[in-house]
C-alpha cells in the first residue's frame, strides 16, 4: 500500500511517500501564492522521482494551514493529529511534541497510547514563530543557518525587551549600534523565543520525552536556546521539517487498514 | 478607576485589569504573595491611592507569566483572584 | 534617537497678552516622549507658554531643552515655579521636576482642558502605544489601557507599509482615501503577516491606494477594538500623531458612529499640558516649593 502525506504549510509544502511503513520518497518546495498548484507540482515531481504514477497511490492526506487547498485528499487532517503521529512513529516514548513553523507554534501532550491529551497552539502573532528568527535574521544581515549557529558561540544573555517581532527590529539594530556582538544578538533572540514556547508547552504540562519538529527545528542555535529553557533533554528528529507530512501519511495508511478489516 | 495592564497583539487580548476603587480598601495585599510570577507591585497611584499595580517590566509578557496558572484544560482558580478579598482583580483570558 | 512617525514641526509660543508677573502661581508640565518632548508653563491655571522639540539622545538633556525652549524671552526662571511635573517615558529622568506622574493621567487631564469638560474618551496614537483612556467631568481616568507590545495600530505599524509601498508618512491618509470602492480590511493583525499579505495583494494587481485603504480600515478596526475594552462615551477626541493620518480617522469615526471632537491646542502637548495642571492642583494643596507664598495664594 502506498499512502501520501502532504503538509501546506505557510511557507513549504512537504510531502511524504510511505510504502508499507517505509518512507520511500520526500519532497519540499515554497508554497508561494497558489498553495493548490504548488502541491499538484510538487505530487508530480515526487512521483516522477520514485517511478510512480498518481494510480500507484492508493490515499493522499492532507494537513497544515493550506490543507484544505490539497488536490485529491481523501483525509483532511489537523496539523495536531499530524505531528502527534509522526513524532511518536519516530520515537514512541514522545510524551510532549513542539511544532514551530515559519507562522504558528504548537505544543501537543499525548498519551502513553500517543493519543492527544492537550494541545495549545500560538498564531497570528510573528513573535511566537519562526517568523520571528527570520525578521531577526534579516535585522542582522545574517542567513538563518549563520544566525543559529553563531548563537551557539555565546555565553552572555543580553536581555531581549521588545516582545514584538516589528519593535524586536529595532532593538536589535540599537543593539548593534551599541557594538553588541552579534552572536550575544544572536542568543539573545533564541532566547527570546525559547521562552517563549516554554511558556505555551507550560500550558498542556510536559512530560518527557520532548520532541521538537517542523522547520524552526533545523535552527541550531534555538534549539540549544530551548533546552536550556526547558532544563530538558529535546530530541530533534532527522527530518524535522517532514513529520507533519509522515504522520498524515501514516494516519492514511492507518485508516484504510481500518476500513479493511472493519 | 479600572486600570487595564497587559496588551493585545495578533493572538488576541491578554489584560489583567485591577479596579482601584475597591483594591484601595484592601490592607491584606494577598495577591502579590499569591502570584508565582510576581507581578503585583503596591504603589501609590497618580491620585495618591495606594494599590496594586502590574509591575512595569512585566506588562508586555503577561500572557507568558501567568501561563503556569492557565493550563489548556481544568483551569484551576487563579491565586491572584481567587486570593484577592474585594473582587478587584479580573483577566481578559 | 527614536524615528518620527508622523510630520510634525519643532516650535515655541508664548501668550504675549498677558505677563505673568501679574499672576500668582507659576506651573511647569514636562513630557519627554521617545520621539517629542515638550514643555509647557502655565500662569495660574492657564497656558502662558510651551514648546514642542525632538527628544534627544538621553531624557534629562531632552527635558533641559524643551524646558529652556519653552521659557525663552518670558523672562521667568528655574527659581520661579511654584512647582514643576515630570511625565511620559522619561518623566523619572528631568532633573527639575518636583514630581513624576503618569502620562496615563497626564494626558487625561490636558485632554479635559484642551477639548472642555464634556470630553470622556481620549485615544492617543503615538509613534510607537496607543492608549485608550475614559475620564470624568474633571479629567480623572476612570478606565485605561495602553498598547506598548505589539505595533500593529501605532505608528511603526503605519511607517511598514509606508516603506513599504515607497509612499511617505503623511501621504498614507489621503492617498487611502483615493479608491472608488472601501477594499475589505488586510486580515492579518500582525504586521509582519499583514506585509506579507500587502506583497501578495500588490502581485495581484491592486494599486498603492487600495492596500493602503485595506491597512488603514485593519488599523481603524484594531484601534476600534482597543476603544471597545474601555467602553467609548461620548464625547470623542483623538490626539497623537494618527490623529493627523485623515485615512485612519474618517475610518475609525464611521465605525465608532461618532466624529472626534476639535481640540483649541496642538494635541502633541496634552501629556505637558496636563502635567502643568496637576503641578497647578499641587500648588493650590499647598504642596508647593514656596509654601509660605502659596498659603497666601489661598
Ligand atoms: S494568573 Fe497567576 S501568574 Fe497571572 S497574575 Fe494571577 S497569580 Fe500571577
Ligand atoms: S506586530 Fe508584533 S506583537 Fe503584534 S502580532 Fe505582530 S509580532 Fe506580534
Amino acid at each position: 500500500m502506498i499512502t501520501v502525506g502532504i503538509d501546506a504549510g505557510a511557507k513549504n509544502i512537504k510531502i511524504t511517500f510511505l510504502k508499507d511503513g517505509e518512507v520511500i520518497a520526500t519532497g519540499i518546495s515554497p508554497s508561494g501564492f497558489d498553495q493548490n498548484a504548488a502541491s499538484e507540482a510538487l505530487m508530480n515531481e515526487t512521483l516522477a522521482k520514485v517511478g510512480l504514477t498518481h494510480s500507484d497511490v492508493d490515499v493522499i492526506c492532507s494537513t497544515g494551514a493550506g490543507r484544505k487547498v490539497v488536490p485529491g485528499a481523501k483525509h483532511v487532517l489537523t496539523e495536531v493529529s499530524a505531528m502527534a503521529r509522526g513524532s511518536l512513529f519516530l520515537r514512541p516514548d514522545v510524551r510532549t511534541v513542539i511544532d514551530v513553523g515559519a507562522e504558528e507554534g504548537r505544543a501537543i501532550r499525548c498519551n502513553e497510547a500517543g493519543k492527544v491529551e492537550d494541545f495549545a497552539v500560538n498564531e497570528k502573532c510573528a513573535a511566537g514563530s519562526g517568523a520571528f528568527t527570520e525578521a531577526m535574521a534579516r535585522a542582522l544581515e545574517v542567513s538563518l543557518e549563520e544566525l543559529g549557529k553563531l548563537s551557539l558561540t555565546s555565553s552572555a544573555s543580553v536581555p531581549m525587551n521588545a516582545q514584538c517581532a516589528v519593535f524586536a527590529e529595532s532593538e536589535v539594530i540599537s543593539l548593534l549600534h551599541a557594538s553588541t556582538p552579534k552572536q550575544d544578538i544572536a542568543k539573545a533572540i533564541h532566547d527570546a523565543i525559547a521562552s517563549r514556547i516554554m511558556s505555551m508547552c507550560r500550558r498542556v504540562g510536559i512530560n518527557p520525552a520532548i520532541m521538537l519538529v517542523g522547520g524552526v527545528a533545523r535552527n541550531v542555535g534555538f534549539v540549544q536556546s530551548l533546552r536550556t529553557a526547558m532544563e530538558e533533554e529535546v530530541f530533534v528528529p532527522d527530518n524535522p521539517e517532514f513529520v507533519g507530512s509522515l504522520g498524515a501519511a501514516l494516519i492514511a495508511a492507518d485508516r484504510e487498514v481500518e476500513t479493511a478489516t472493519a | 478607576m479600572k486600570a487595564n495592564y497587559g496588551y493585545m497583539d495578533g493572538s488576541g487580548d491578554y489584560f489583567i485589569t485591577i479596579d482601584t476603587d475597591k483594591c484601595v480598601e484592601c490592607e491584606t495585599r494577598a495577591c502579590v504573595a499569591a502570584c508565582p510570577a510576581n507581578l503585583f507591585v503596591i504603589e501609590e497611584d497618580d491620585w495618591d491611592d495606594l494599590v496594586a499595580l502590574i509591575a512595569q517590566d512585566k506588562r508586555k509578557s503577561v500572557k507568558y507569566d501567568c501561563a503556569p496558572c492557565k493550563p489548556v484544560t481544568d483551569r484551576p482558580p487563579l491565586p491572584c483572584m481567587a486570593e484577592c478579598p474585594f473582587d478587584a482583580i479580573e483577566h481578559s483570558w | 534617537m527614536a524615528k518620527e512617525y508622523w510630520r510634525w514641526k519643532e516650535y515655541n509660543w508664548r501668550d504675549e497678552k498677558r505677563d505673568w508677573r501679574d499672576g500668582k502661581v507659576i506651573t511647569g508640565g514636562v513630557d519627554v516622549g521617545s520621539v517629542s518632548s515638550q514643555a509647557v508653563i502655565m500662569v495660574d491655571g492657564e497656558i502662558y507658554a510651551f514648546s514642542n522639540m525632538r527628544t534627544g539622545s538621553n531624557s534629562p538633556d531632552s527635558a533641559v531643552n524643551a524646558m529652556n525652549w519653552a521659557l525663552e524671552e518670558t523672562g521667568i526662571s528655574m527659581d520661579d515655579f511654584d512647582f514643576i511635573v515630570g511625565t511620559g517615558y522619561g518623566r523619572v529622568n528631568v532633573p527639575y521636576a518636583d514630581k513624576a506622574i503618569t502620562e496615563i493621567a497626564c494626558h487625561a487631564r490636558g485632554g479635559n482642558y484642551m477639548y472642555g469638560p464634556t470630553v470622556r474618551t481620549i485615544l492617543d496614537m503615538g509613534g510607537q502605544d496607543c492608549k485608550a483612556i475614559l475620564c470624568d467631568e474633571r479629567g480623572k481616568v476612570t478606565n485605561f489601557l495602553m498598547n506598548d507590545k505589539c505595533a500593529a495600530g501605532t505608528g511603526r505599524g503605519m511607517e511598514v507599509f509606508a516603506d513599504l509601498l515607497n509612499v511617505s508618512i503623511e501621504e498614507v491618509g489621503d492617498l487611502s482615501l483615493d479608491v472608488e470602492e472601501e477594499p475589505p480590511p488586510v486580515s492579518s493583525t500582525c504586521v509582519v503577516f499583514a506585509k506579507s499579505e500587502a506583497s501578495q495583494l500588490l502581485r495581484d494587481g491592486w494599486s498603492r491606494s487600495r492596500v493602503l485603504a485595506a491597512y488603514c480600515s485593519a488599523m481603524a478596526h484594531r484601534v476600534f477594538s482597543l476603544l471597545e475594552r474601555v467602553g467609548v462615551q461620548k464625547d470623542f477626541a483623538i490626539t497623537g500623531g494618527i490623529a493627523k493620518n485623515t485615512g485612519v480617522v474618517s475610518r475609525l469615526e464611521k465605525e465608532l458612529g461618532l466624529t472626534a471632537l476639535q481640540p483649541r491646542h496642538d494635541t502633541q502637548i496634552a501629556g505637558a499640558l496636563g502635567a502643568a495642571l496637576f503641578a497647578t492642583t499641587l500648588v493650590e494643596k499647598g504642596k508647593g516649593r514656596k509654601k509660605s507664598q502659596t498659603a497666601v495664594t489661598g
